[in-house]
């Protein structure tokens, strides 16, 4: 079960111990709350007063997921875009680009 | 110099595939950038097994003046020659399989141009 | 006939007559022909775990195709090995019980819905695993160029099963592309090393250029190997092709072509460890951690930004090849800096173990993901949602998937991806950053497909998958979680011996050279 790594070791049965000795302490603390507590208005998202939409209304879709780091990040996604172009030319040009800096630098490297 | 002719043709083949394929916007060119790559492959092959005055090593078919006790250094080793028969077959069974994708993707998109064939992108 | 003296060329055989016997049976009847692909893949894999413990407990089993006495490596009259050699190592072995594995439990997947042209699809699968296999046993460098080929002809051919949808012929024409233009340039290197050596057995050749040292054309040759491997492997920036094709492929076929790239990943290990080995330039290692960084870069934030499950996926194994770069490249740093006990063995360690357990994650997803396309005929993630409400297997085996391929403990995945960490922290710190950064990302992707796929209110009612389709997945997932919990068993079993052979190359020269 258990690995030696670099630093230290990584035994998956001991994470697992300690896992479930941590879920049941976050068990018992939960089960110092109240009972009786039903919930109410207090538990409803606040929306302005606004009645909230129902859950098919603000599902969000897959595109908009993580929308903030891609706007954030647009400049970059923006050349990552040109890059992967789709054409099978620039797949080709890629390759002979890499290969030939790789001449470039491993003669350079060895004559240095 | 008249030696290094091949070696040079070779280059300047693979020189001219690479071309096409890189900056040849027409599927069936790139087919033809790749063949003519291959041809500059298989000729540099073929190239490496040339030994001057050399005959083929089959001992029942041995031109006549050369005795059989001269046969170890007059015979090829035929590594070079089996290499690119074997690369010959393996290219046309690339080229075909280009060219009938290249027919489906005609048949699909209704163009033969690299560059509007790219649904698949980003 | 000894059996067991045979095992490396009927591994090869069975599948490849098999793969011919196919189309005739197929004309009998649907069902006897499912029997001999299976049975057929079955034996294959049977004789490959015969092969692994005898590579395992006695050391490097070498067959000479065609010779009287298949271990007789060295003709009577010649000085160097002519016939055509196979050499299985410990890292042989790794990759062939891989790709057999692999590859039987994506037939057990396909049975399930390949119907129409299916004696087609069979034999395109079973050439697809020869190729793979010739690559990963073989010992000769003109041998490896023809397997290269067959695996790439077949998986092009069966990237383009579905080809009623053009984008598939589109995907299947870039990769056959590539695919050719980067062997071309394999053989024009093997041609190279021919001409200055007259040698094609890969030991052969590492001991002359053991004797001789790097030579301006070994070089170059070196340059053209590492390319070409390197973009089959799917290394950024060259792995446009590797969404494309993963993408548009049929279910099984996606998680195949996983085994299929790292049997190039495993001839660009064999080119820089065995036949290289010493000469190399530390030139070379920092590359393969470049293109491991650029790789899980850009594989992870590209992944973020897709719509198309399968791309998506596709994307993160962009990033997964990555981390197995990353790997290798600190294991082979270290190795030619001869700190192998520091963090070199670790590494390698790590990354081998990795290569096992990417193609386990990614495999999982993919096949999750191909009985998703097949249930609700839809890839687009936008049009897809609430499929937990009727598809229960299918997500509870697509979390353990995510939580895999993310790292999170106690999965398999994190038990590489650990060891990755802390050995590349040795060489540079920015290594473990960007590995670990990377890892999370790669969480997010997931948790946005498992949101907008199995989340949320039910669109429409669907059944789950076809029984056979969730066997292979749960045969998966068990692996999966049979690898978390015990990563010693594995790593002490199957990867020590791999990683040895790397560390090692002396035994494989003098198996074949005396």
């Amino acid at each position: 079960m258990l690995i030696k790594t670099v630093g230290g070791y990584w035994d998956p049965i001991v994470w697992i111990v300690a896992f479930i000795v941590i879920a049941i302490i976050a068990y018992i603390i939960r089960a110092f709350g109240k009972r009786e507590y039903k919930g109410g208005e207090q538990t409803k998202p606040f929306l302005s007063g606004v009645e909230e939409p129902s859950k098919e209304k603000v599902h969000v879709r897959a595109s908009n997921i993580y929308w903030g780091f891609i706007e954030a990040l647009k400049g970059y996604y923006d050349y990552m875009k040109r890059m992967h172009s789709g054409v099978v030319n620039d797949y080709v040009a890629w390759f002979v680009g890499v290969a030939a800096i790789m001449f470039v630098v491993m003669f350079a490297a060895v004559i240095i | 110099m008249i030696y290094n002719l091949p070696f040079l043709t070779v280059v300047a083949l693979i020189a001219i595939g690479m071309y096409a394929i890189i900056f040849k916007r027409n599927l069936i060119k790139i087919a033809v950038g790749i063949t003519i790559l291959e041809s500059g492959v298989n000729l540099f092959l073929i190239t490496l097994g040339y030994r001057e005055g050399g005959v083929a090593p089959i001992f029942t078919n041995l031109p006549p003046g050369i005795s059989p006790d001269q046969i170890p250094e007059k015979m090829v080793l035929p590594v070079p020659q089996a290499l690119t028969l074997t690369s010959i077959v393996i290219g046309v069974a690339v080229l075909a399989l280009i060219l009938s994708f290249t027919i489906n993707i005609y048949r699909k998109y209704g163009t033969l141009d690299a560059g509007k064939i790219r649904r698949l992108k980003e | 006939m000894n059996v067991m003296e045979h095992l490396p060329a009927l591994i090869i055989a069975i599948p490849l007559l098999a793969a011919f016997l196919t189309p005739l049976v197929d004309k009998i009847s649907k069902k006897v022909r499912n029997a001999v692909v299976f049975i057929a893949l079955a034996a294959t894999f049977i004789l490959t775990i015969f092969l692994v413990q005898d590579v395992f407990e006695n050391g490097i089993m070498i067959y000479v195709m065609g010779a009287s006495n298949p271990t007789q490596t060295i003709p009577m009259q010649a000085a160097v090995p002519i016939r055509i050699v196979l050499e299985i190592d410990g890292l042989s072995a790794f990759m062939a019980l891989i790709s057999v594995l692999i590859a039987l439990i994506g037939l057990i997947y396909s049975f399930s819905h390949v119907e129409e042209r299916g004696g087609k699809f069979y034999t395109l699968f079973l050439l697809m695993l020869v190729g793979m296999l010739g690559m990963e046993l073989t010992g000769d460098l003109f041998n490896l160029f023809v397997f290269l080929e067959i695996a790439s002809i077949a998986s092009a051919a069966l990237i383009t099963y579905e080809f009623k949808r053009g984008s598939t012929t589109e995907a299947a024409l870039k990769y056959i592309v590539i695919s050719s233009i980067a062997a071309l340039f394999v053989l024009f290197a093997i041609g190279l090393l021919y001409g200055e050596y007259d040698l094609l057995n890969m030991a052969a050749i590492a001991k002359a250029i053991k004797i001789t040292g790097l030579s301006n054309i070994d070089m170059i040759a070196l340059i053209l190997f590492f390319a070409a491997f390197a973009m089959k492997a799917g290394a950024a920036p060259m792995h446009m092709w590797m969404p494309d094709a993963y993408g548009e492929a049929p279910g099984a076929v996606s998680m195949v072509l996983i085994a299929v790239t790292q049997a190039s990943l495993y001839a660009l290990l064999r080119v820089c460890f065995t036949i290289y080995a010493d000469s190399l330039h530390v030139v070379i290692p920092a590359a393969i951690i470049i293109f491991g960084l650029i790789s899980i870069f850009i594989g992870v934030t590209m992944a973020l930004i897709q719509d198309d499950i399968k791309r998506l996926i596709a994307y993160a194994a962009v990033a997964e090849v990555g981390y197995i770069l990353l790997a290798i490249g600190v294991g082979l740093y270290g190795v030619l800096n001869n700190e192998v006990e520091l963090y070199a063995r670790k590494a390698l360690q790590g990354g081998i173990f990795h290569i096992f357990n990417d193609i386990l994650d990614i495999g999982l997803l993919f096949l999750v993901a191909g009985g998703i396309i097949y249930i609700t005929k839809e890839r687009n993630l936008n049009k897809l949602g609430g499929l937990a409400h009727s598809m229960k297997y299918t997500s509870i085996l697509f979390l353990i998937g995510l939580a895999a391929v993310a790292g999170l403990p106690p999965m398999n995945g994190f038990a590489s991806k650990i060891m990755i960490y802390e050995s590349v922290y040795k060489v540079s710190p920015i290594l473990s950053i960007v590995a670990i950064l990377a890892s999370i990302i790669m969480l997010a992707i997931f948790v946005k497909i498992f949101h907008s796929v199995f989340t949320g209110p039910k669109i429409s009612e669907q059944k789950d998958v076809p029984k056979l389709m969730l066997a292979s997945m749960i045969i998966l997932a068990a692996l999966i979680i049979f690898f978390g919990l015990f990563p010693d068993i594995i790593i002490n079993n199957i990867v020590n011996p791999a990683v040895n052979a790397l560390i090692e190359n002396a035994a494989y020269i003098s198996n074949v050279m005396g």
